[in-house]
Order: C-alpha cells, then structure tokens, then sequence
C-alpha cells in the first residue's frame, strides 16, 4: 500500500466514473481509456509486465480506437447524446452494494489475498511463453484458429455489404 | 582509456549518485537517467529538421536554410522562437480540453518508447523483461493522440486525416511486430539489453548483427518499410498529404502546439529507428572489430543517424502512395512475407551452419518476395471512393 497505489487506483476509479457520467459518447471512450491504463499500471505495479503491458497494446491501442470507430460511423460528430440514466437509481443502487458485497466477502475469504506481506510475484513472461509454447500448445492454436475464423467472417460480412450499396 | 570514455557517464552518474541522500537515491537515479534522453533527442530532431531541409534542398537542387548562421544551422532556433511565440489559436467549435491534450499524450507516448532504447553499453532507462513488447505497447498510444486531435478540431480535413493516419497505423502495426519477432524468437528474449548481447561477437572482423542473415534482412527492410508507414513520413504521408487534405490530423494547431506534433512525429521516428538498430544492426556494437575503441553511444546515434540519412533520402525520391496501394502493400505483401519470415527463422535455427542453410533460407524468402511483387503491380478496376462518415 503505497502512494503510487493510491494515485494509480484514484486514476482509475476517476477514469471509468467519469466514463459513465459524461455526456460526450467519444469523451467516454476516452475517460474508459484512462481507467483502461491506470488498471495497466496496477499490474505493472504488481509485478505483472505481460498482463499489464498486454492491456495497454489491447485495450489503449485496439479497443479504444474500435470503440471510437465505432461511435464515429453511428454518430453524427459534435452531437451530444441525451442522458440514458435510468431513474431507478435505487434498485441500481443497491445491485451494486449487493455486488459490492459479495466480492468484498469473497475477496478478504480468500486465502491467498490475505498473506502478509504478499508473495513475490515469480511468473516472467519467459515463463508464460514456454507455458504456452509447451503445456497449452493446443489450447493456443485452437484459438488461433477460432479468431481466424471470426476474421475471415467479418471480413465476409463486410464484403457483403458493400454489394448491396452497389 | 577506452573503458573510460565509453562508460564516461555511467561513471558520472554514480558519482553524482554519491552525494545524494539515501531517501531521495531512487528518485534522483531516475531523473539522472531519464533527463539526458530528454535532452539529447529533442536536440536530435532539431539537428534533423536542419538537416532534411538542407538534404530536401539538394535533392530538389536549391539551397535550404541558408540566412540563420553558418551553412542555416540556426535554423532550428529560429524556428523554435518563431512557434513560441505564435498566437496559439484554437477553432471556436472545437473540443477545448481534448485539442489541448492531444499534443502533449502524442509526445509523452513519443518519449515513453525511449525508456528501453540500449544507447550505450550499460546506457539503458530501464532494463525491462519484457522490453520490446513495452516498446510496441508504449507505440500504441500515439493512435489516441492522432485520434483526439482529429476529432476535436472539428474539422474535415483533421477527421479524415486522423481516419486515415489510424487505419495506416493498425495496418502497418501488424507487420511492424510480426518482423521483430523473428529476432525476438532468435534472441530468446524480449529484453533489448539481452538482444543487444546477442550481437557483440564477431567473426573475422565481421560482426554478428541479426542483419546478416537471410531472415534478419528480410525483417529488417520489413521493419524499416512499417516504420516508414508508422511515423507517416513519405511515401507514407497520406495522413498529412499537403495537397489533398492540407496538413491532415493537426490542420487546426497552430504556434507551439503545432511544433508538439512535429517534435512527436520525429520522437516517434527515432524511436522506431533506434528500435531497428537495436533489433537488427546489432545496437551499440562496432560494424568492424579493429574500431571497437570508439564509445558505444557514439555507435548508437552514428547508425541513428545514418538511418535519418536515408528516410530523408527517401522521403526527396519516392513519390506518394494512393490509399488502395498503401493498404495492399501491407496486407498482400508486407504481411506474408513477414509470417514466411518467421518460417523462415526456425528453419534456420534447425538447420546445421554451413552454405546449405544459407541457400534454402534465401530461396525460401526470395520466391515469394518474386511472386507477391508481381502480384503487386497487375492492373486494378478502381471505383470512386466515398467516405460515408466525412460527408
């Protein structure tokens, strides 16, 4: 528990809040990519260099720009959208506490979220690549394959649609 | 004597480190650290603008800068002072706080690549187990900064410059990581430093860059080739093209903002370029074994040099891609040669040394590198493109 910690999960928390609060679709993106690398650099911080680096190149590189892709070709730029709250922020309100609840149970039940101090991370990313290289080969290749197969897909719809506009 | 001079400010940063008080020692060996690089490559890209205006001039038989100082090389002060003090107008509609913020994420995600540059021998920020993939993950930043500046100018032409400066860089991203992989599965490692490492010996008087190899090559003319696309410079400057879109994603940044893009830009481009020496020209290593007395930094920014040479040379020679060619040359040429590269790598690493293993892994590259770019230059139908997001 440190002072980095705690800039770095108030940057988080902040990020994905502001995420659902703005009005701005694209200024929600990109709040969500705010909370997207504070997570990265929890894990970072944890000792997890391929998970954390991995959400940055995944999450900040690809899935940001999908989302804002996406948002561009429905929305018409500079429209702000209407607020989709829903007024029942009651029931919402005790879904998350319910939530809340259960995970915070589960977490400080846990055995191994309660060792003190905590154990030395010792998985390198050499690790993770002869696992996966090695023990999950097949694993590995049948996803692979699987988003091969949803790429050609897309690329299949896409093509179609093209030939309808025609 | 050598030794000295080639470790000169490792030595004066331990020095310095000496009377530093235990409390602050971390704190003070990162500044130490990280303030040399922030200095040195701004300094670069002011040398670079002087030096691609001077070699575009004589490329383009004219003079360049030539009114600022000796031979213009004032220039680059001349030119800082000029977009400092520039008004800094910002277009009425536009986003406020995401035109603001654009400029300054592009450099951060600029500077951060350099963190895991080897510059010398034992001259890196951070020695990171997983080096490279930090170095692409940090790259990958920069398609938000170019996203947030087209975006909130509000403006067509930003819009379709950022559109096209982000497909260009998914596109070319794949390519980019697919032929640094072949050093990282020869290497073993995704640390620069150990990669590096792996290119100090030499035979003869010949060193052992990953570039002497039939599969190094490959990778690093397709390394150079999604870095040239990657930092948008000529042939690959769709994103900008001055006479289509005026300036593309940063048209409405005038004054020092403007000056941010630029200097990102280039961060971006010495970054990749510092990234090829690292993976393929063998880092901070000599290319002769009899001048191996000369610093390994001096090495380092030698070859970074040279490879500027030649993207300014490029960028005067070759002329500007068509949006259909720039995505077909990724996806039907730079992509599979990359992924027969990496075949490539492993039946290398299988095969005994000798000629042998030299004349398949040439032939198993060159046949294909025949074909495709046959397959390139056929005849194609084009239609009128329509932008249905841009109207």
């Amino acid at each position: 528990m440190t002072a980095a910690f705690f800039i770095l999960a108030a940057l988080t928390v902040a990020g994905t809040a502001a995420a659902m609060g703005l009005r701005n679709a694209v200024h929600c993106v990109l709040a969500l990519t705010v909370g997207f690398a504070g997570v990265a650099a929890l894990y970072l911080q944890l000792g997890a260099q391929f998970v954390g680096l991995t959400q940055i190149m995944v999450y900040v590189g690809a899935v940001a720009i999908l989302a804002v892709f996406a948002i561009m070709m429905t929305h018409k730029p500079g429209e702000d959208q209407p607020r989709i709250f829903s007024s029942h922020w009651v029931v919402g309100g005790v879904v998350a506490a319910a939530v809340f609840s259960v995970l915070a149970w589960a977490i400080s039940s846990s055995g191994t979220a309660n060792q003190f101090p905590p154990p030395e991370p010792s998985v390198t990313v050499l690790a993770i690549g002869d696992s996966l290289m090695h023990t999950y080969v097949l694993p590995l290749e049948l996803m692979g394959l699987l988003l091969t197969a949803a790429l050609i897909g897309a690329v299949v719809i896409a093509m179609d649609r093209r030939e309808e506009t025609k | 004597m050598t030794q000295m001079l080639d470790q000169i400010f490792v030595t004066a940063k331990l020095w310095l480190m000496g009377y530093i008080p235990a409390a602050a020692k971390p704190l003070a060996s990162a500044i130490l650290s990280v303030v040399p690089v922030l200095i040195a490559f701004p300094l670069l890209f002011a040398i670079t603008t002087w030096l691609e205006r001077k070699g575009l001039g004589r490329i383009q038989n004219r003079l360049g800068p030539n009114r600022t100082g000796p031979f213009g090389l004032l220039q680059p002060i001349a030119d800082a002072i000029k977009s400092l003090t520039k008004e800094d107008i910002v277009p009425l509609r536009a986003d406020h706080a995401v035109h603001f913020l654009a400029p300054v994420l592009l450099v951060l995600a600029s500077f951060l690549g350099y963190a895991v540059l080897p510059i010398g021998r034992n001259m890196v920020i951070v020695n990171l187990d997983a080096g490279v993939l930090y170095f692409f993950a940090a790259g990958s930043v920069v398609e938000l900064a170019v996203f947030m500046a087209g975006w909130s100018s509000r403006s067509k032409y930003s819009l379709l410059g950022a559109m096209r400066a982000i497909a260009q860089m998914i596109s070319y991203e794949v390519p980019l990581v697919l032929a640094s992989v072949v050093v990282i599965m020869q290497a073993g490692s995704l640390s620069t430093v150990a990669i590096v490492e792996k290119q100090t010996g030499y035979t003869g008087i010949f060193p052992h860059w990953f570039v002497f190899t039939p599969w190094g090559f490959v990778g690093f003319a397709l390394f150079m080739i999604a870095a040239t696309a990657e930092s948008n410079r000529s042939p690959f400057d769709l994103p900008e093209g001055e006479s289509e879109i005026i300036a593309g994603y940063y048209i409405e940044y005038s004054g020092f903002k403007f000056a941010l893009f630029f200097l990102g830009e280039y961060l971006g481009m010495f970054a990749t370029s510092g990234m090829a020496i690292t993976l393929f020209l063998g880092g901070w290593t000599a290319p002769v074994s009899f001048l191996t007395w000369i610093p390994s930094y001096i090495w380092f920014f030698a070859k970074l040099v040279t490879l500027i040479a030649v993207f300014i040379w490029i960028r005067g020679t070759l002329p500007r891609l068509r949006m259909d060619q720039l995505m077909n040359l990724a996806w039907e040429f730079i992509l599979p040669m990359a992924l027969l590269n990496m075949l490539v790598a492993g039946v290398w690493h299988f095969m005994p040394s000798g000629i042998l293993r030299w004349l398949v892994c040439t032939a198993i590259v060159a046949t294909p590198c025949v074909l495709f770019s046959a397959r390139l230059k056929r005849k194609k139908r084009l239609q009128v493109r329509t932008y249905i997001f841009a109207d």
